[in-house]
């Protein structure tokens, strides 16, 4: 391993923050701060881009690995590493941030100091997340993310922040403390907060059994929570309605995946006979989020809160993908993920690049908008229609393999979670008629302007990026397999060991 | 008892005076400002007097370096030197040279006679470094009354305020109520084992069951050191004293004397390994956690709120008083003394921005007056922040690691339920730290406030503050050490308990 690949989880952690801490230097020039701000975080992504292009896809385990300590007693270090699973999440945060720079470009005018600072540093936390094979860095990394959320939500956003900001931060608060406690009690009882190392020897922990059931349950709370995995998503539409187009963008597309990357990861990881032995009711749950989110995103007047439910059907397909234990799903699940941080990060952009013209999200305000905003529209269609799952774009491919999995699990989930495909087809595709076909309704939307170069450059990418994930899916797909592989094994030996006593 | 009677030297030697160096020079500084305050004209007082006594704890901290390098006991076998007393004598002196740094703009602005106040500081933290070096309990009862009467007065020191005459005057009586108790706690230790030196009592208390005697004098002596550390159910003149006393006061008394008393309560539960402590700390840990947090929910002076927060910040600590076996315990000191730092630096840092913002006869304390703050005065606002992030506990901060230690060690110990009940009180507890960041950033001003300058010692004493806190969360190997030498010292017979239950190269049975 050369100079580079031992540091480069670190550098590309890291970066981030020591724009922000840069940025807290500056002087208040909001123009110099922006592009500022864009060079930090393109130069994170073209620093992300060496883990796919070096990255040995047939290899098992982890990858880049660092592993210091750092503090002597506890036992902790700074573990580092990632494997298929964690790449491609790490490249999404750092794919989606420099969008988020673009399309506040114009939209956060007061405090951009601050508004800068904050989306650096959760993005570095971000990244943490997805690296950490420590338990104690991870959770480190997990509530290191509340703050920056938080207060993007609540400083720069809408009518209710105060609110919604307080509302996200306890929600996910209080859930991840039951996680902190299991964690706890695993370093209690090994002694060692190291992820690879408690994996290998939980097994072997003598009052194990009987607290495997809680521990799963503990670290399962604060996942389902982030996810957000119904009945516990109340917190997301709120959230996602009065954060900034930015932060809806990273709430969306990286956040929620901390909750699903947690169970693959955590749950699935550590606790292999207590995630088969709890499979059934989560996949309902899954399943009633699917439905449920969809038939609630349908009947929503505001534009930002039926995509937020979006995310809720959405990421049930996740959860259902990961539950289903079969290859096809969890490889699936991946996919949706990915998918959907790309094409839920564009919707997103692209209301909030209409909330910047009218100030309102409100579906009825709009109507005809095709007409005066012709370029927009068609961005905005072909996003839906990632979105959707149309065949040869990126929602189609994860949808269609987390079903797989999930048929081959139980039949009738198979079936169910299909219906999610066309519930979403309905909400997307009649929400973008109602905003972009027949007449113009509203004289004020005659003079939107069209896409503003800062937008185009925003959106753009992620279009491509649904275009290419749809048509070559074996490019992520290839190094997401055996990762799932690997995962998948310990349910395998658990289900030996059930059918041979 | 002769055996007792020989150890006892009559005339002190050099030695001894130099293992109580750091009492002795802050004791001479002390009577140097009251001295100086006759001789210095009104208008220069405040600055210089203020100076002086910031060397003196300057002059405090490096006689601990001196002293550090001769451990031993002093004075009969009353004061021992080791590194637990270097910690807490250390952190002590280092709470009050913040708190004066902290004090200069506030003694101007409020009109306060300067000289007594910074000669009571001094003189009070004399009284704690004495509580944290003393193993003798009358030794300690004189350390606890000297640091006590010095903050009953600075409590009152707003003369003209109505609240804060009577903050100091309800200190006063329940304080006094509490040593008292305390003092009848030794009288009646001294009745079942015929000693006051915690050694004695220690040896005598061990493999023979105890008296009944001796829980009663354990009880009262908890029901002194918990009133002086605001633990629940000794908790109810927290929220009015700290309302009423003087911001910078509230800082210090938050944090030098309660570390002061939880030294000697980490002496006395865990040297004494006194008998049928653990229901007894249980319940007082989760009841003052709770108490404090639900208090403080409700709250809208941020001075009465941080008050139920030092009250659920004590119920944290006492967690770490929860343990039985000898090896939990080590783990439990440690744990204990570093919450104790960790707290002490978020806290003296919050209140240091407190008093600043306050302003002349501190009309500004409440929640709404922080409103717009985050625009008006952002660096001040960010550092108030970081301070109660850090008291919620979240990563990168003192308070996090604190936290998470205690919680650590209690479920190594198996106290399942009280770190859940701890972890969940830690969750609800965000939300009032929450209101004054949303208060400060996300909502716009009401009213008028003034914003002026931050002065240069209340900068320093923020960016004192702040490093410190970053430190202990980023970096906390240092400073865990030392706490983890000392309990070794403190419970020389106990092993570390590093190892885990299962031993590392743990055999992976094969299905």
């Amino acid at each position: 391993m050369n100079a580079l690949d031992r540091h480069i989880l670190t550098l590309v952690t890291f970066a981030p923050l020591a724009g922000a801490l840069l940025l807290v230097l500056f002087p208040r020039r909001d123009r110099d701060i922006r592009i500022f701000s864009l060079v930090v975080s393109l130069l994170t992504l073209v620093l992300s881009l060496h883990l796919p292009v070096h990255f040995h896809r047939m290899a098992s385990g982890f990858q880049f690995e660092v592993d210091k300590p750092w503090i002597s007693r506890p036992n902790i270090h700074y573990h580092m590493g990632i494997d298929g699973i964690s790449l491609w999440l790490v490249v999404l945060t750092t794919f989606l941030t420099p969008l988020c720079v673009l399309i506040s470009w114009k939209s956060v005018h007061d405090r951009v100091k601050e508004f800068f600072i904050l989306l650096l540093i959760l993005e570095t936390a971000l990244i943490g997340v997805f690296t950490s094979l420590d338990l104690f860095l991870f959770y480190f990394f997990w509530e290191a993310t509340l703050i920056p959320m938080a207060l993007l939500i609540g400083v720069f956003g809408h009518e209710r922040k105060v609110y919604a900001a307080v509302k996200f931060f306890m929600y996910t608060m209080i859930a991840s403390v039951f996680m902190l406690a299991a964690i706890l009690w695993l370093y209690a009882q090994t002694g060692s907060f190291d992820f690879v190392y408690i994996r290998d020897h939980v097994g072997s922990i003598q009052s194990f059994p009987a607290a495997a059931q809680w521990l799963f349950l503990g670290f399962f709370i604060a996942f389902a929570v982030k996810v957000p995995l119904f009945p516990f998503h109340t917190w997301l539409p709120d959230a996602h309605v009065e954060a900034p187009t930015a932060g809806s963008v990273l709430l969306a597309g990286v956040l929620l995946k901390m909750g699903t990357y947690g169970m693959l990861r955590f749950n699935l990881g550590l606790f292999p006979e207590q995630s088969r032995h709890n499979a059934p009711w989560i996949m309902v749950l899954a399943l009633i989020g699917i439905i449920y989110g969809a038939l609630v995103a349908m009947v929503q007047p505001n534009m930002k809160k039926l995509i937020a439910y979006s995310s809720v059907s959405h990421l049930g397909f996740v959860v259902l993908g990961i539950f289903s234990f079969t290859r096809a799903g969890l490889n699936g699940a991946m996919f949706v993920m990915l998918a959907h941080g790309i094409s839920t990060g564009g919707l997103f952009m692209l209301a909030g690049i209409l909330h910047e013209r009218r100030h309102t999200y409100e579906i009825s305000e709009f109507g005809g908008l095709a007409t005066p905003m012709p370029a927009y529209a068609k961005l905005y269609l072909f996003i839906v229609l990632a979105s959707v799952g149309l065949p040869l774009l990126n929602g189609f491919i994860g949808e269609f393999l987390v079903l797989t999995g999930a048929f081959q699990a139980k039949p009738i989930y198979g079936i169910l979670g299909a219906t999610g495909v066309i519930w979403s087809a309905c909400y997307l595709l009649w929400m973008f008629q109602r905003v972009f076909y027949g007449k113009v309704t509203h004289p004020v939307n005659n003079s939107l302007h069209d896409l503003y170069g800062f937008e185009k450059a925003a959106v753009w990418p992620c279009a491509v990026v649904a275009l290419v994930m749809g048509v070559a899916p074996i490019l992520w797909l290839a190094s997401i397999d055996p990762a799932v592989h690997s995962a998948l094994a310990p349910l395998a030996q658990g289900i030996s060991k059930v059918v041979m006593p | 008892m002769t055996a007792v009677l020989a150890q006892v030297q009559v005339i002190p030697q050099a030695s001894d005076y130099i293992r109580i160096l750091p009492e002795l020079v802050l004791s001479l500084f002390g009577i140097l400002v009251m001295l100086l305050d006759a001789v210095i004209p009104e208008e220069k007082g405040p600055k210089t007097l203020g100076l002086i006594a910031f060397g003196g704890t300057l002059a405090g901290l490096i006689a601990t370096w001196f002293t550090s390098h001769s451990p031993g006991s002093a004075f009969s076998n009353t004061i021992r030197v080791d590194s637990f007393s270097i910690f807490f004598t250390f952190l002590v002196i280092a709470i009050a040279a913040v708190v004066i740094l902290s004090s200069f703009e506030y003694m101007t602005v409020q009109r306060i006679r300067a000289g007594e106040y910074y000669a009571l500081i001094l003189f009070s933290i004399v009284g704690m470094t004495l509580m944290a070096s003393a193993i003798e309990l009358v030794m300690i009862f004189i350390g606890l009354e000297i640091s006590s009467i010095s903050t009953y007065i600075l409590a009152g020191f707003r003369r003209n305020d109505a609240a804060s005459s009577e903050s100091s005057l309800k200190y006063f009586l329940l304080g006094s109520f509490a040593t008292a108790f305390f003092l009848y706690g030794v009288a009646l230790i001294f009745g079942a084992t015929g000693s006051t030196k915690i050694d004695v009592i220690a040896l005598k208390l061990q493999g023979a069951p105890a008296p009944v005697l001796v829980f009663v004098a354990m009880a009262l002596m908890f029901v002194g050191l918990g009133f002086k550390v605001a633990a629940a159910p000794f908790h109810v003149w927290t929220p009015d004293v700290y309302e009423g006393a003087p911001a910078p006061v509230v800082g210090f008394m938050s944090t030098a004397p309660k570390a002061a008393a939880f030294a000697v309560l980490l002496r006395v539960v865990f040297v004494v390994n006194a008998p049928g402590r653990f229901w007894f700390l249980w319940v007082a840990a989760a009841v003052s956690m709770t108490i404090g947090n639900v208090g403080a929910l409700v709250q809208t002076n941020v001075k009465r709120l941080l008050a139920y927060s030092s009250i659920a910040h004590a119920g944290y600590l006492l967690v770490a008083f929860a343990m039985t076996t000898a090896d939990n315990s080590l783990t439990g000191i440690s744990a204990a003394m570093f919450y104790t730092a960790a707290y002490a630096a978020m806290n003296v840092g919050a209140f240091a921005v407190v008093s600043h913002f306050a302003n002349a006869g501190e009309r500004y304390v409440t929640l709404e007056d922080y409103e717009g703050l985050g625009r008006s005065s952002p660096l001040l606002a960010a550092t108030l922040t970081i301070f109660l992030l850090s008291l919620i506990g979240i990563p990168m901060t003192g308070g996090f690691f604190a936290k998470f230690y205690v919680f650590s060690a209690a479920l190594r110990a198996n106290l399942i339920w009280l770190t859940l009940i701890g972890v969940l009180n830690s969750a609800i507890g965000a939300y009032y730290y929450l209101r004054i960041i949303v208060a400060m950033y996300m909502r716009e001003a009401r009213k008028e406030v003034p914003v002026t300058p931050i002065p240069f010692g209340l900068a320093m004493a923020l960016t004192l503050t702040v490093a410190a806190t970053l430190y202990l969360g980023l970096l906390p190997n240092r400073v865990l050490q030392i706490a983890q030498h000392s309990a070794q010292q403190l419970l020389p017979s106990a092993t570390p308990a590093n190892t885990a239950q299962i031993p590392p190269p743990a055999p992976v049975s094969q299905p």
